[in-house]
């Protein structure tokens, strides 16, 4: 595993219906807090593997809000999120649901994000849903409609 | 999940990108060796190898009919379901690794903007 020695992140299964992401940062729970609510900020780093962006990003950052994000490759590949916000708790706490269309709607995934201090930084806990094994093998298979050729080079960039 | 024992080998296996796209392949569904080489400037032999150490892990099982031996992902749930994890976990730290940059960057303009408040540098 050597570089991956060094990364900050653990992401582990919870049982056979969760997983539970944690993540330190150099940065007070406020701006993470903020990175994650703010979609000019979430357009900079919620990307996934290289080659990707997102031309739109919708986000109601308030209980009962909805948000929508959109990606899109150099190839003209996209799919898109839509989720709406439970509960927003400034700056420790966010729940809410979404679901991927890939391009069928994946069942809701349920994800809860805190934000503790952390010395001078923080501790990011995500705990999400575990999707069933289709939509697994759907989220594989995304980018792979264009050639496998295409996606064999994709697959190597996520893994 | 309950595939602590085969994950050492799993992640060896899952080491080569050549393999994890052969996994992605058969996460579609059963394919032949020739299907499976297709996309790839290896020959035969060489995906064979490669099969052969998927096939060691306990990550693919091969079926005889006729001539061809087609492979499948060996318990599809639990495989696909590592190769799933590896993929999330790249694609987090990716997202990760950017939004500390972003992360960074605000804090030097906050602490550039005379009208906000101190904060603490890290």
């Amino acid at each position: 595993m050597n570089t991956m020695t060094m990364t900050k992140m653990t992401l582990k299964t919870e049982g056979d219906t969760h997983i539970v992401v944690t993540r330190r940062f150099a940065a007070s729970p406020e701006a993470v807090y903020r990175a994650h609510t703010d979609p000019k900020l979430i357009q900079q780093w919620l990307l996934g593997p290289e080659g990707w962006t997102m031309p739109v990003c919708i986000n109601e950052a308030r209980p009962g809000g909805k948000f929508r994000y959109e990606w899109r490759n150099a190839k003209g590949a996209g799919f898109h999120i839509t989720g709406e916000y439970k509960e927003l708790k400034p700056y420790s706490r966010i729940v809410h649901v979404e679901r991927m269309f890939l391009p069928d709607p994946t069942p809701d995934n349920h994800v809860e994000t805190s934000f503790a201090p952390d010395g001078s930084g923080t501790l990011m806990t995500m705990r999400m849903t575990l999707p069933d094994e289709k939509t697994r093998a759907g989220m594989l298979a995304t980018g792979m409609e264009r050639g496998m050729e295409a996606s064999y080079v994709r697959l190597e960039e996520m893994m | 999940m309950s595939s602590g024992l085969s994950l050492d080998t799993s992640f060896a296996a899952l080491a080569d990108p050549t393999r994890r796209a052969i996994l992605a392949r058969l996460a579609l569904g059963e394919a032949t060796v020739t299907e499976l080489a297709a996309p790839f400037e290896m020959t035969q032999p060489a995906i064979s190898q490669h099969l052969k150490v998927l096939e060691e892990a306990g990550l693919i099982i091969r079926r005889v009919e006729g001539t061809k031996r087609p492979r499948r992902l060996a318990k599809a749930g639990i495989e696909a379901m590592e190769l799933w994890l590896a993929m999330l976990r790249k694609a987090l730290e990716k997202n990760y690794d950017r939004l500390d940059q972003v992360l960074a960057t605000m804090e030097s303009n906050h602490e550039m903007n005379p009208n906000t408040k101190k904060r603490k540098k890290q």
